[in-house]
């Protein structure tokens, strides 16, 4: 199984594209937990129940990519040998750098103010740049062909998730 | 994940936090980022005419080694020449900090931070001579 990886979007038997059909990736999800969930291989041969296991965390893995714009992304340009995440790759635009900068101090500042609302509209702002980024991506995917703006995108999207995931965390620590 | 030493001392006692006048001439900005991680990091350095770095400061949004990795690297930079200053390695950074393989890409971005910060420097340099 290893040595030829199954691709997630034919594993789900959905189109390998960026815009996602989500209730088919929904539904196929489901009917190969259920084929392979654990109850169903009780009185089954180790092998079997070896491979009903590597199904079931496959899918898992495939399912958690897919669903995330940003990492279903960075999925597709793999399949094209890009690595949009390269180590070596640290330059980005000044421009998106000084507006993560921004945002991340507005965030410290917001979190020592103890102000949800204020978290809330840094939030409403990353939502609405992460919805322009997917339209992108849509567009350079699935329309234009177009890789190499597909993984300028790609990365921004990747520094916007990951900024969402700090405010909520703010978010979690000041309710409690 | 097991920080070492150094990396626990530079990230609960960052050194040169904040920022420097980004209009002043002799002040040269890096900016960068990894996309691995979402960690931004921005270096600024104060220059002066004899191309000796007078003063560094830094702010990263990131893990404890990114913020290592640049809180280092401002203590260095001090008193060194731009020209040294674009010599160091992130690979000296990550062996000065005992960092492991999966965060050696913090280093990195402080190598990359450096030589952003020095090209901002030159172009600013280069366009007072031009003017």
């Amino acid at each position: 199984m290893q040595s030829t990886p199954i691709n997630y979007f034919k594993l789900f038997a959905i189109a390998e594209q960026f815009e996602l059909d989500v209730a088919s990736l929904e539904s196929n999800f489901r009917k190969t937990q259920s084929a392979n969930h654990p109850d169903r291989f009780v009185s089954a041969p180790a092998s079997e129940k070896l491979v009903a296991m590597q199904l079931a965390t496959l899918a898992n893995e495939a399912y958690s990519v897919l669903k995330s714009p940003a990492k279903r992304a960075k999925y597709m340009l793999e399949q094209h040998g890009i690595d949009a995440i390269a180590d070596t790759n640290t330059a980005m635009p000044a421009e998106f750098l000084m507006q993560q900068m921004e945002w991340r101090e507005r965030i410290e500042d917001a979190k020592m103010a103890r102000s949800i609302t204020e978290l809330d509209e840094i939030a409403s702002e990353l939502k609405l740049e992460t919805n322009s980024l997917i339209n992108k991506l849509h567009e350079l995917l699935d329309i234009k062909k177009d890789l190499a703006s597909a993984t300028a995108v790609t990365r921004k999207l990747i520094f916007i998730d990951k900024v969402c995931a700090d405010i909520d965390q703010v978010i979690e620590q000041l309710d409690d | 994940m097991a920080y070492s030493d150094k990396v626990l001392d530079h990230y609960e006692n960052p050194r040169n936090v904040g920022s420097l006048d980004k209009n002043d001439p002799q002040v040269g900005t890096g900016m960068v980022g990894a996309p691995a991680c979402g960690d931004v990091m921005k270096l600024m350095i104060k220059v002066n005419d004899n191309g000796i770095i007078e003063d560094a400061k830094f702010k990263t949004y990131g893990c404890g080694s990114a913020i290592a990795s640049s809180s280092l690297v401002t203590e260095w930079l001090k008193g060194r020449t731009i020209e040294e200053a674009y010599a160091i390695k992130n690979s000296e950074i990550a062996e000065e900090l005992a960092l492991p393989p999966v965060k050696i890409h913090c280093s990195v971005l402080a190598e990359d931070a450096i030589k952003a910060a020095v090209a901002d420097i030159k172009a600013k340099q280069a366009a007072k001579v031009a003017a």
